[in-house]
């Protein structure tokens, strides 16, 4: 099957027309009509879960799972006393929740095929994993296309395979923290990817072993009016690290796309997990995703988000810290440009004495970007030496720009520690004259101070990510003064 | 969060049934009809408004189970109620069970300058009444409680001080609440004029005992509702401060709401100290509609037992090159619970705004809660707007330097708590005002 080239739209170099929509999401912007073997038709019912269940071949527990889901979706109503009301634009009867070519991904590029490989190469995913990883994953609307891990990492005792996989092989791990970190009905969107989840990872990493490499998995949206729902559950053993990162693009279709994804992490005594996200999904996604982690005996769980796609993003990636001295880090970095809300955040669950968490957050307005932290820390009674710090910085590019902060702190008893500081500012005039002064334009000066601005959180990225933030950031920033 | 009743068993008007409302008005016969028709209107919202439930974002921590509104009594005389002594000096106006009690005291007062009572104002200054009282839109998630203020307000003071005049002495209002089961209104009217300068404390204290800075005779004291309001104006380059001082009984269901509105270049500052009841909902809005206008909001809690406070801000920046600055600090004992929900709204055009917001918990035992919202809303880009929120115990470093200079640990404390309440009552300029909340503090706080 070739490609047709006609359905091949490519985006117009971000550069020109209007430059403050353009986000560089060229790189992604173009979709190959692709025929789906198996597809579950349009809209939700009983019979959409059991389609997936039984194209999955799964145990009739996990179907079970599904259906008890789905009613505790169907009764939960949409959040909107505290959210934005434009999640009311999302119409879960036009949506398709299920499109694959088969449920078994290939080991090898060679294998996939031309249609979907051609896809992921136009995105770098085969280059990035011959330079720098350690395994790939890489999913295809419903389904991962392709799986593989390096034979050296295997040999450790990793296993890192797509849900589908790990629920049918694996069961002995994976059921057991399976749904236990964010129950079912923790919101309705976590309901709702429980009752039709289909691909992400899952992974394992045995007591003490140190994956030296990050894994890496590619979330990909080919079709219109989709929407993927991938689960991925990551256990670190006693003693384990594990670095993972996940891209994901879309084409920008005239119809808005729902991402719901619900990521676990679970990191036993003295584990360490780090968990990269860069989002760059078309901005007609609505990306409404549960992230939380648990974190055993001096074990620690570190989010890296960054925010930089999607029509609406509402994720607050958390971390229970279950047993003493657990450590929970979240760094957050998020642009909204035009068109654009991120509502973001963290959440820090102190449940036992000693722990400490971090929140670092910070965001840039563009346009008529909106972007909103909301966070939890809270520290309930009876637990000894727990500490907080929060920081979220907003900077402000345009007139029309607009930021929001909802933090909420709960601190019981006097042998624990919380602070939390907020700042909202523009960039700074004399800092942009100086460097007009020194010859720079002022777009390229407001583009360096913007990245100035994040610096000291992109250079905690691994540096083909922060190499590629710089990138995306300076583009953004072209044509927004003036 | 603790667990709350199901709201929908529970009655949402209590006593402030329509034949309470109407004996009400029966007492208010000879208020002119436009006054009367207001109440009428409140009243109908306060019947149709639904109670707050667990869910709603405005009374997220909030104990909701233990709003009730049941056995409550209004129009309750009581001729023999004490007259507690004001750590203030005696009181241009003193309501009691919501009537005024006596004529105001002889204090001269500058030419011009108008202090007298609601109902008085109703007849004479229905003009300036009709524009300021309860004036402003809920946004704080209190309008059932302030529609039942509206409908139920026996009598307040209404206080205006025409342009250009200055009031040196602060002017004095005392709020009594008097017997077991007694429902208050309080309410405090400011209008300050064009370049006016005035100093406005209410006092709020239940009549259980002759002095405020006598020990309590039991400690939790009769039970008691209080729905209070104040409403602050300042116009263009006006100098309002504003003092309250909440010392209700430790049984009172205690609301309170404050609407400021600040106009050019003029500077109102608010200080609320928080003593008393059992659950005191506190709500406060300023609004900074002109160039110039600066707002500065302090609030002082000093929590103890299972008293909760629960305090709401509102910052609206409503015009370019205006200022505010909020500092809320709580100290908490043994089960006390507070709540800090702060919000700092920037409005497109207001550029060139300044706004601030702290909330500083200090936690003095191992049940205490605080709980901290500290939220900003900012839609201008030139702006300079932080916040921050910390919560803690008292320095270990501070205590250990006291400890080394000789002074026994309980006394360090000490110390150091009062130097904690000390940064927000040094914001005052008035010294005999300082020495006198500083002492109400000390009377409860003091061990």
């Amino acid at each position: 099957m070739k490609p047709s080239t006609d359905t091949d739209t490519l985006a117009p170099p971000a550069a020109e027309a209007n430059p403050v929509e353009g986000i560089d999401q060229s790189s992604g912007n173009f979709s190959y009509k692709v025929d789906y073997a198996f597809d579950a038709g349009t809209g939700l019912s009983e019979d959409t879960v059991r389609y997936i269940s039984s194209v999955k071949k799964e145990a009739p527990w996990i179907l079970e799972f599904r259906l008890n889901a789905l009613k505790k979706f169907l009764s939960m109503p949409m959040p909107t006393h505290w959210a934005t009301k434009d999640l009311e634009n999302i119409d879960f009867n036009k949506i398709r929740y299920y499109l694959s070519q088969g449920q078994k991904p290939k080991r090898t590029w060679d294998e996939v095929p031309d249609d979907i490989k051609k896809t992921f190469e136009r995105l770098g995913i085969p280059e990035q994993e011959r330079k720098f990883l350690a395994g790939v994953e890489a999913q295809f609307d419903s389904e991962a296309a392709y799986s593989n891990i390096k034979d050296l990492v295997s040999k450790q005792g990793v296993i890192f395979v797509n849900s589908t996989e790990g629920l049918r092989e694996h069961p002995e791990i994976f059921k057991k923290f399976f749904g236990k970190v964010i129950p079912t009905g923790d919101n309705k969107f976590s309901a709702l990817n429980s009752a039709v989840f289909s691909g992400g990872s899952f992974i394992y990493v045995p007591p003490g072993v140190k994956v030296a490499q990050p894994l890496q998995a590619y979330f990909r949206i080919n079709a219109e009016n989709f929407g993927q729902f991938e689960r991925t559950l990551i256990i670190a053993d006693e003693g384990a690290e594990v670095v993972y990162m996940e891209g994901c693009t879309a084409p920008k279709f005239s119809t808005s796309t729902l991402h719901s994804a619900v990521v676990e992490l679970v990191a036993l005594k003295g584990a360490k997990i780090q968990y990269i996200t860069v989002q760059n999904w078309a901005n007609n996604v609505f990306n409404l995703v549960t992230k939380r982690g648990v974190a055993h005996e001096e074990a620690e769980i570190k989010w890296i988000d960054c925010n930089i796609g999607s029509r609406l993003t509402m994720k607050y990636p958390g971390v229970v810290l279950k047993g003493r001295k657990a450590r929970g880090e979240v760094i957050s970095i998020a642009l909204a440009n035009d068109g654009q809300h991120q509502d973001t955040g963290a959440k820090m669950i102190h449940a036992a004495d000693e722990t400490t968490s971090n929140v670092i957050a910070k965001s840039i307005s563009v346009g008529q970007g909106r972007s909103t932290y909301r966070g939890i820390v809270h520290i309930p009674k009876h637990l000894k030496g727990c500490k907080n710090n929060t920081e979220c910085d907003a900077l402000l590019i345009n007139t029309n720009s607009r930021t929001d902060t909802y933090p909420a702190i709960t601190v019981r008893g006097d042998r624990n520690a919380t602070q939390h500081e907020a700042s909202v500012s523009k960039v700074n005039e004399e800092m942009i004259f100086y460097m007009q002064q020194r010859g720079l334009t002022e777009g390229q000066a407001m583009s360096l101070a913007v990245n100035g601005f994040i610096n000291d959180l992109a250079r905690q990225f691994p540096m083909e990510y922060s190499v590629e933030l710089k990138r995306l950031i300076d583009l953004e920033m072209e044509g927004s003064v003036g | 969060m603790p667990a709350s009743a199901p709201t929908e068993t529970k009655s949402t008007i209590g006593s402030f049934t329509a034949e309470a409302f109407a004996a009400h008005l029966a007492a208010q016969a000879s208020a002119p009809a436009w006054w009367l028709d207001r109440k009428r209107a409140a009243y109908a919202a306060f019947a149709s408004l639904p109670f707050p439930k667990r869910t709603d974002e405005s009374w997220r921590f909030s104990s909701i189970g233990s709003l009730s509104l049941d056995a409550f009594e209004v129009e309750r005389v009581d001729p023999n109620a004490l007259s507690p002594a004001s750590p203030f000096g005696s009181a241009h106006l003193t309501f009691i069970n919501n009537r005024v009690a006596g004529t105001p005291a002889g204090q001269t007062l500058p030419p011009g300058v108008i202090v007298t009572t609601l109902a008085e104002a109703a007849h004479k200054h229905a003009d300036l009444l009709k524009a300021h009282f309860m004036a402003q839109p809920q946004k704080l998630g209190s309008g059932k409680f302030a529609a039942l203020h509206t409908a139920f307000v026996g009598d307040g003071a209404f206080i205006y001080v025409p342009r250009g005049v200055a009031v040196t002495d602060p002017i004095v209002v005392t709020h009594i609440a008097s017997g077991a089961g007694t429902a208050v209104f309080p309410h405090t009217l400011v209008i300050a004029e064009e370049n006016a300068k005035v100093v406005v404390v209410d006092y709020f204290v239940s009549a259980d005992r002759p002095s405020p800075l006598a020990p309590r005779p039991s400690p939790s004291g009769e039970r008691q509702l209080a729905v209070g309001a104040n409403d602050l104006y300042a116009a263009h380059g006006a100098q309002l401060t504003y003092v309250a001082a909440q010392d209700w009984s430790r049984d009172t269901l205690s609301f309170q709401f404050n609407s400021t509105i600040v106009r050019r270049d003029a500077r109102v500052q608010s200080l609320n100290l928080h003593l008393g009841a059992r659950q005191a909902r506190h709500e406060s809005l300023s609004q900074l509609q002109a160039p110039g206008a600066f707002s500065e909001m302090l609030a002082l809690t000093a929590a103890e037992g299972a008293q909760e406070f629960d305090q709401r801000t509102l910052q609206i920046h409503q015009a370019p090159n205006t200022k505010s600055d909020l500092l809320y600090k709580n100290a908490l004992r043994d089960q006390a619970r507070t709540i800090f929900s702060g919000l700092i709204v920037v409005d497109p055009d207001a550029q060139k705004t300044d706004a601030y917001q702290s909330n500083r918990n200090l936690m003095l035992s191992d049940d205490a809660e605080a709980n901290s919202l500290p939220g900003l809303e900012i839609q201008a880009n030139d702006v300079r707007c932080t916040h921050g929120a910390t919560s803690s115990r008292i320095d270990p470093e501070q205590e250990f330097y006291l400890q080394s200079r000789g002074i026994a640990k309980p006394e360090a404390d000490e110390l150091l708590t009062f130097g904690f309440f000390e940064e927000v009552l040094a914001r005052l300029e008035n010294t005999a005002l300082h020495d006198a909340l500083n002492a109400l503090v000390k009377a409860k706080f003091a061990k």
